[in-house]
């Protein structure tokens, strides 16, 4: 069951990021210029979704459990690091050099466009580099560095 | 702000943020792509079922969409295949050091009031801004 709700959710996701226009990468580079065209669609965007997730998050806080898993696994780590500084940056750069997220760039591979698909190889090889060097620089703590590193 | 769309744009985000509240109340898991995408490539702990799942809904909207009529614009991406791999490469590695994306800490992060999101987010973006206003107006731009 578990499965089946993360497809939908997926879809639910999908839809969104389909109807908000944010599978256009030209739509989210016209939101960060700022000094051209500005549409500032992308802001919208995420209050829209604040919206609804700052109620919808508050709730399931208060909530024991959720429906079909055991616990519900919140994000605990508050500390600003190095890593977390260097790696949005790098994420940045990559952003605006193309305007593709991981969601939408996931999602453009249903139109099957070549360039996409090489983006999201190239997407999936930085995860892989980013694992080999993380597992070689902690190879005791690994699995607990890799569980502690993810906030999404 | 010719292009500027906030009705689609209001509709889209609010179901960006439902999807997100459903899989914490339902799964009980964060709804970041990064993240997800990253297990279910066998690089994070815990099962891959579920964050393949999401995956597959995710590119299925479109592809019903479609089947409905919808018409789904291909995406203009850059001329440049060098350009497209370098950005592909920093976005995967970037996230996943970063530990998030524009869903984990841009969406999930910011509704939870995360220091470490709403830092990730404003660097993210503030870094994004600036290459573009470096790419489309800058030097010989």
């Amino acid at each position: 069951m578990a499965v089946v709700a993360a497809l939908l959710c997926g879809f639910v996701f999908g839809l969104g990021l389909m109807i908000s226009g944010m599978m256009q990468p030209t739509k989210v580079l016209g939101f960060l210029d700022i000094f051209g065209a500005w549409d500032p669609s992308l802001a919208v965007v995420m209050m829209a979704a604040l919206a609804v997730s700052v109620p919808g998050f508050a709730w399931a806080q208060r909530r024991e459990r959720p429906v079909l898993a055991n616990q519900s696994t919140w994000p605990t780590r508050t500390d600003i690091d190095r890593p977390l500084v260097i790696g949005a940056t790098m994420f940045g750069v990559g952003w605006g050099l193309v305007g593709l997220c991981p969601g939408p760039a996931l999602e453009n591979l249903a139109t099957l466009s070549p360039p996409v698909i090489a983006f999201v190889v190239a997407m999936a090889a930085g995860m892989l580099l980013h694992h080999i060097w993380q597992k070689r620089r902690t190879p005791i703590r690994d699995g607990a560095m890799l569980a502690a590193a993810a906030d999404g | 702000m010719a292009n500027f769309t906030p009705l689609s744009a209001a509709i889209g985000g609010a179901l960006i943020g439902l999807s997100a509240v459903l899989l914490m109340l339902l799964n009980g898991r964060i709804a970041g792509i990064s993240g997800i995408l990253a297990g279910g490539l066998g690089f994070e702990i815990g099962d891959k079922g579920w964050r393949i799942a999401f995956i597959v809904g995710l590119i299925l909207a479109p592809l019903v969409a479609g089947a409905f009529g919808y018409a789904v614009p291909l995406p203009e991406m850059p001329a440049n295949w060098l350009v497209v791999v370098a950005a592909g490469l920093l976005v995967g590695f970037g996230t996943r050091l970063g530990g998030g994306c524009t869903s984990g800490h841009g969406i999930c992060g910011l509704a939870r009031l995360s220091r470490r999101s709403i830092a990730a987010t404003a660097i993210f973006m503030a870094t994004a801004i600036v290459v573009v206003a470096l790419t489309r107006h800058g030097f010989g731009g």
